[in-house]
């Protein structure tokens, strides 16, 4: 294998993480504020439609990724009004916002369908970027992939290192006590569903604008339930969040390659294989020493102040 | 007073219903089941766009619907709906959906059913598919001329005998220009995820294929064939607004033809269960303009498009060799029957790639 397959094969399993990676990362902090949003799915699609009906009209890459998350912000913000607003079942709402995202992307992209625009330029770095084996690798992604690790970074300093962070992760281990202490606990839950759904949102603008840059309609394909099952493969933890995307986009990626250079498996076999190794990982890690990795104690509660 | 206003609406409201009810009893209603959005650009578009050609040609005799994006394993309802809500004939468009049409065909007795790709029938089920494979013949042959690696990647949905077949045609078809030829076959046991079918693309790229055919349902791996400066094909539809530059042409479905005449079938009273299988010579199966090629390539390209219409080629003419390189049996004589394509689950000589049995 010569050094631009090698890296061909290992930039084609980035890409394939990153959008599950945005969408994740979002839950995750959503979830550890205490607020389940099955809704994933519905505000990443959203977003697609919308950020490529932005990037179009407006010409502009940037401005497109925005219109995604605002998309996905002004989803998430429904969610938190039905769920942390007046208390609704959070499995529920979360189904029903899917559904409905779903249905509102056809109808808004409907005008949009059919329309192609260029993908945004890769990263270059004069000398860095042309090293063998991992210059482009970690030198020539596009913006979307470093945002994506960027937002990991973020999220992990937030969450175990600054005050608000741990605020946030109180708010959703015991709202009760959180609400005693003083915290407050519907405007963290709203503030942290509103953060999932921008970046639900920037992941569905990944996927048209930079990985397949066109819209149709259904084009997240499942890959907002994927990322849902990627932040309890993860253990609620940012940085496992980026190790699973990677072993899922890997094993994907590796499975379509052994079809491609044909070492003679039948390739529904070679298919279920990135399903296998995220069981076969999962049961790993939870059987691992690792107790304290738990789901955050309220999640999926719904808080009512008591009076 | 208000009491009064509200009877008079209320009246007014029930004529209305009656009239609208009577007015559209006469009006023959029609379904029909998409497995992907109609704006795929692609094998469901092409449906659609059937279904608008026919309504346009009946126009206020029928009344059309359609469901779109209605996954095959659990399409029972969404056809039931259909058949409930008072539509007489319903055409359900993917293969998957065969074993649900005749579950729900089974329940209602009186609405008629039109299944595409399947094969199985019933009293009220007919069956109906256009021979793709003659399309895929001429893209065959198209690669085999135009690739400068002699290695061709195919990205694939679901193994079953259309994908099988269309497969083992475009492997004839290159063949028959350029023996050294070889088709990289990539399953993606998907038929519309975009980001699914680019990888797939990009995958049967990095191992050295220069053009990509595919019989999935997105534009994504042409665009991708364009993206890395090499050719391929539409799928379906005439997909060259996505891919200037790459694609050489495409199988075009057009089904309008077919939905016209069965739905006045319906309306004359004469619809009775069969089982057609359109191709080129029938006008269900087109082929996009053929660009992006040298002259030689095109006029090559479009003699065969012109002999298979005539019915002077015959893309599974025999003998037809089997992976093992044996004779498979000739039924009719001269080829393949339509029996023996349309439950194609073999491969033929050349194909590097295994089925699962």
């Amino acid at each position: 294998m010569t050094s631009e397959i090698f890296q061909l094969v290992l930039m084609t399993v980035v890409t394939a993480a990153t959008p599950l990676i945005l969408a994740a990362i979002g839950e995750l902090v959503t979830e550890r504020a205490g607020v389940l949003n099955l809704g994933v799915e519905g505000m990443m699609i959203m977003g697609a439609a919308l950020a490529f009906a932005g990037a179009y009209l407006t010409g502009s890459t940037t401005l497109g990724a925005i219109c995604g998350m605002l998309a996905g912000v002004a989803m998430a913000a429904l969610f938190g009004l039905l769920t942390i607003g007046f208390a609704i079942n959070q499995v529920a709402a979360g189904l029903a916002l899917t559904i409905f995202g779903t249905g509102l992307s056809g109808l808004l992209g409907a005008g949009f369908v059919g329309l192609k625009r260029d993908r945004p330029g890769h990263v270059h770095i004069p000398g860095l970027s042309d090293l063998p084996y991992v210059g482009q690798l970690f030198f020539g992604e596009d913006i979307f992939v470093y945002i994506a690790f960027g937002l990991v970074a973020g999220a992990a300093w937030f969450l175990s290192r600054s005050r608000t962070g741990l605020a946030l992760r109180a708010t959703g281990d015991n709202h009760q006590s959180a609400h005693a202490l003083g915290l407050p606990v519907r405007r963290t839950r709203f503030l942290a569903a509103l953060f999932g759904g921008a970046c639900a949102g920037l992941a569905g603008a990944y996927l048209t604008l930079a990985y397949t840059p066109f819209w149709s309609p259904g084009m997240t394909a499942g890959r907002g339930w994927i990322a849902l099952a990627l932040v309890v493969f993860a253990s609620w933890k940012p940085w496992r969040v980026v190790l699973g995307a990677l072993l899922f986009g890997g094993a994907t990626m590796l499975q379509l390659h052994a079809q491609a250079a044909s070492i003679g498996l039948p390739g529904q076999l070679l298919s279920a294989v990135p399903y296998l190794a995220t069981i076969v990982a999962l049961v790993l890690l939870s059987s691992g020493a690792r107790k304290n990795a738990t789901a955050p104690a309220a999640l999926g509660q719904a808080f009512i102040a008591p009076r | 007073m208000k009491k009064t206003s509200f009877k008079l609406a209320l009246i007014s409201a029930v004529a209305f219903a009656a009239a609208t009810s009577a007015f559209a009893a006469e009006k023959l209603k029609v379904g029909f089941v998409y497995v992907g959005p109609v704006g795929d650009f692609g094998y469901s578009y092409q449906h659609d766009q059937g279904r608008i050609a026919m309504q346009k040609a009946l126009g206020d005799k029928v009344e059309t619907t359609f469901l779109e994006n209605v996954p095959e394993n659990d399409s029972d309802r969404s056809i039931e709906q259909l058949a409930r809500s008072g539509h007489k004939l319903i055409f359900t468009t993917s293969f998957g959906y065969m074993e649900p049409t005749l579950r729900v065909a089974k329940k209602f007795p009186g609405v008629k059913f039109e299944h595409a790709t399947g094969y199985k029938r019933a009293e009220n089920v007919s069956t109906y598919t256009a021979k793709f494979h003659e399309g895929r013949y001429v893209i065959g042959q198209i690669a085999g001329k135009m690739t400068k690696t002699n290695t061709i990647g195919y990205v694939a949905s679901f193994p079953i005998p259309e994908v099988v077949a269309g497969i083992n045609a475009f492997m004839l078809g290159a063949q028959s220009v350029n023996p050294n030829v070889k088709v990289k076959i990539v399953w993606a046991n998907t038929w519309f995820d975009p980001g699914k079918e680019a990888d797939a693309a990009k995958a049967l790229l990095a191992q050295g294929a220069d053009i990509i055919s595919q019989h999935t349902d997105s534009a994504a791996p042409l665009q991708e064939a364009e993206k890395a400066g090499k050719l391929g094909f539409g799928q379906a539809s005439d997909q060259f607004r996505f891919a200037p530059k790459a694609q050489m042409s495409a199988i075009v479905d057009d089904w309008s033809s077919y939905y016209i005449e069965r739905t006045k079938a319906v309306l004359n009273g004469t619809w009775k269960s069969k089982d057609t299988f359109g191709g080129m010579d029938a006008d269900m199966v087109h082929m996009a303009p053929f660009t992006n090629m040298p002259d030689d390539v095109k006029k090559m390209a479009e003699e065969t498009f012109a002999a298979i219409k005539a019915k002077k080629l015959n893309p599974f003419k025999c003998p037809v060799l089997d992976q093992d390189g044996k004779a498979v049996e000739c039924k009719d004589g001269k080829a393949l029957t339509d029996k023996q394509i349309t439950s194609m689950n073999w491969y033929v000589k050349g194909v590097d790639d295994k089925l699962p049995k």
